[in-house]
C-alpha cells in the first residue's frame, strides 16, 4: 500500500481523517499515484494538478524520502520506500500568499 | 416560521448568518471551508435548500461546493471549467494578445425554477452552465465568441464575469456584465450575445463611447421590471429603460458616482441603493463616512443613509457582489465591508446595525428570505 499525506485543506475538502492508503499498480510513480488517489476522492481532482495538462499546480510541492520530487518527471519511479509502503508521499503547499 | 439566511463569502472562509423575520437578533455560523477565498454563495430560488458556492486557493484552485439541506453539509461537486474548442487569445493590460486561461469562478447563478440548472460567471471572462446540480460544466461559447472576444481587455481585478441577470419573463434572455468588456445579453438561451453599452461613456477607453471595453462594475434589475436595469459603473451610475439597449446617466446629487455594488428594493422597482466609493485609487468612503444612497425616484436624486453607520475614520471598501437584499416587508438591506463587518438594514435603508463586525474581508453577500 502507498502512503498518502495531503495538507489539512485537501483532508477537510474530501473529508479524510490521517494518512491515507492506495492501491497503486505498478509502476509506482507520481502520475500513478495521483490517479489513484483521484479516483479514490474525486473532490481532489484538480487541486493538486491542472485539469487538462495534468502539471503540478505552481503551489503544490510533492516530497517523499527527504528529496523534493515536485519537478521530477511524472512518469518516473518514486523512492523505493515509498513503492513499499515504508515512507509516505508527501503534498504540500508551498509557503506564499496570505 | 420565516426568517432570512444571509451567505457572506468572504477571504478566508463562508459564514452563514440566519435571523427571524423581525431581523433584530442573529446567530453566525461558520467558518465554512476555512482558509478558502469564497467569491460567492448563491441559493436556488426553487428549492432554498439547494446552496452553490463558488471556492478557490491559490494553492488548490477551484472547487464548486454544494448544500442541500441549507448550508449545514456540503459536498463538493465539479470543478472543471474547460473553455470550448480553441480558446485563442483575448488583450493583454498592454494590448498584446493572451491566452485566455480559467482562473477562477467570481458568480453562480441559479436557474429561477430549476435547482439543477446553475449559470457560473468565470475569469477569464466566460458563462458555464450547469444542468445537473453542479456535477459538470459546458461553456456557453457564443459570448467570448462574439467578434470582439478578442478585444478584451481585464481590469486591475481581472477580467471577469461578475454578473448574471436571468429574466424571470423570458426564459431566453439573460444579462451579463465583464469587468472590462462591459454588459452582454442574449435572446436565446446563450447562443448569441449582443453587447449592450450604448451610452456609456469611459475616458480611459481612446473611444469614450466604444462599443465594448467599459468597466462596468454591477448591473441590477427588479424581477417585475425586467427591462428597466441599474448600473454601477467604473464611474458613473446608468440606468436603461429598454433592455439595456440604451442608457443614461442617472449619477445626480451623489457626492462620488464610483463604487461597486447596486441593488434594488424587493418591493419598489424604483428605490434602488449605491455606495458611493472616494475614487478608483482610493477605494474607500467619501470623507471616512460610510454612507448607503438610495434613490426612491430611480436615480439622480439620492438621500444619504447614515443611522447606524461609522461617521468618521471609515475607510473599507465594498465589493460588487457584496449587497444584497431580502423580500421581507419591510425589505431588508445588507452589505459587507473589506473591513469584515456585514451590516444589515431591516427598514429598507433607514437605520443599520451590524450583524457582525470582524469577519475576514467580505467578498459577496447574498441574502435568502425563507417562508
Amino acid at each position: 500500500m502507498i502512503r498518502v499525506v495531503l495538507p489539512a485543506p485537501l483532508r477537510r475538502l474530501a473529508k479524510i481523517d490521517g494518512e491515507v492508503s492506495l492501491d497503486v499498480v505498478a509502476p509506482v510513480t507520481q502520475r500513478t499515484i495521483l490517479d489513484a488517489l483521484e479516483l479514490r476522492y474525486p473532490a481532489l481532482v484538480g487541486t493538486t494538478r491542472d485539469h487538462v495538462t495534468a502539471k503540478r499546480r505552481p503551489f503544490m510541492r510533492f516530497f517523499a524520502c527527504g528529496l523534493d520530487l515536485s519537478d521530477d518527471p511524472p512518469d518516473a519511479a518514486v523512492p523505493e520506500a515509498v513503492a513499499r509502503g515504508e515512507e509516505p508521499y508527501l503534498i504540500v503547499g508551498a509557503i506564499a500568499g496570505g | 416560521m420565516s426568517g432570512v439566511r444571509v451567505l457572506v463569502g468572504t477571504k478566508k472562509g463562508a459564514f452563514i448568518l440566519t435571523a427571524d423575520g423581525k431581523r433584530k437578533s442573529w446567530q453566525v455560523e461558520g467558518p465554512h471551508f476555512a482558509g478558502w477565498e469564497l467569491y460567492h454563495l448563491k441559493g436556488s430560488p426553487a428549492d432554498p435548500n439547494r446552496i452553490y458556492a463558488s471556492q478557490t486557493s491559490g494553492w488548490f484552485g477551484q472547487v464548486i461546493e454544494r448544500s442541500d439541506d441549507g448550508g449545514k453539509t456540503w459536498e463538493a461537486v465539479g470543478n472543471q471549467f474547460a473553455y470550448e474548442g480553441v480558446p485563442g487569445t483575448h488583450q493583454w493590460y498592454d494590448g498584446s494578445p493572451h491566452p485566455w486561461e480559467f482562473k477562477r469562478v467570481w458568480h453562480l447563478e441559479p436557474s429561477l425554477d430549476d435547482p439543477d440548472t446553475v449559470y457560473a460567471g468565470i475569469e477569464d471572462a466566460a458563462i458555464f452552465k450547469s444542468t445537473d446540480g453542479g456535477k459538470t460544466w459546458k461553456e456557453l461559447p457564443g459570448l467570448r465568441g462574439h467578434g470582439s472576444g478578442s478585444q478584451w481587455m481585464p481590469g486591475a481585478g481581472g477580467m471577469g464575469l461578475h454578473t448574471i441577470l436571468l429574466d424571470p419573463k423570458n426564459k431566453d434572455r439573460m444579462h451579463i456584465a465583464i469587468s472590462a468588456a462591459g454588459v452582454f445579453r442574449t435572446d436565446d438561451a446563450g447562443k448569441t450575445w449582443r453587447p449592450m453599452n450604448r451610452g456609456l461613456n469611459s475616458q480611459f477607453l481612446p473611444n469614450p463611447a466604444a462599443e465594448v471595453g467599459h468597466c462596468v462594475h454591477r448591473i441590477a434589475m427588479h424581477p417585475s421590471k425586467p427591462n428597466t436595469l441599474f448600473m454601477q459603473k467604473h464611474w458613473d451610475v446608468m440606468r436603461s429603460d429598454d433592455g439595456g439597449e440604451n442608457w443614461t446617466e442617472v449619477s445626480g446629487n451623489l457626492p462620488t458616482d464610483f463604487g461597486f455594488p447596486i441593488d434594488v428594493h424587493a418591493h419598489d422597482p424604483e428605490t434602488i441603493y449605491v455606495v458611493p466609493i472616494k475614487s478608483d485609487s482610493e477605494h474607500y468612503p467619501p470623507e471616512g463616512k460610510l454612507r448607503v444612497y438610495r434613490s426612491k425616484s430611480g436615480g439622480n436624486e439620492w438621500e444619504a443613509l447614515t443611522k447606524g453607520l461609522p461617521q468618521e475614520n471609515c475607510y473599507v471598501n465594498i465589493l460588487r457582489d457584496a449587497m444584497a437584499v431580502d423580500a421581507m416587508d419591510p425589505c431588508g438591506v445588507y452589505f459587507g465591508t473589506t473591513g469584515g463587518q456585514v451590516y444589515a438594514s431591516p427598514d429598507g435603508g433607514d437605520s443599520w446595525a451590524p450583524i457582525v463586525r470582524d469577519l475576514p474581508a467580505v467578498l459577496s453577500v447574498e441574502v435568502q428570505t425563507l417562508r
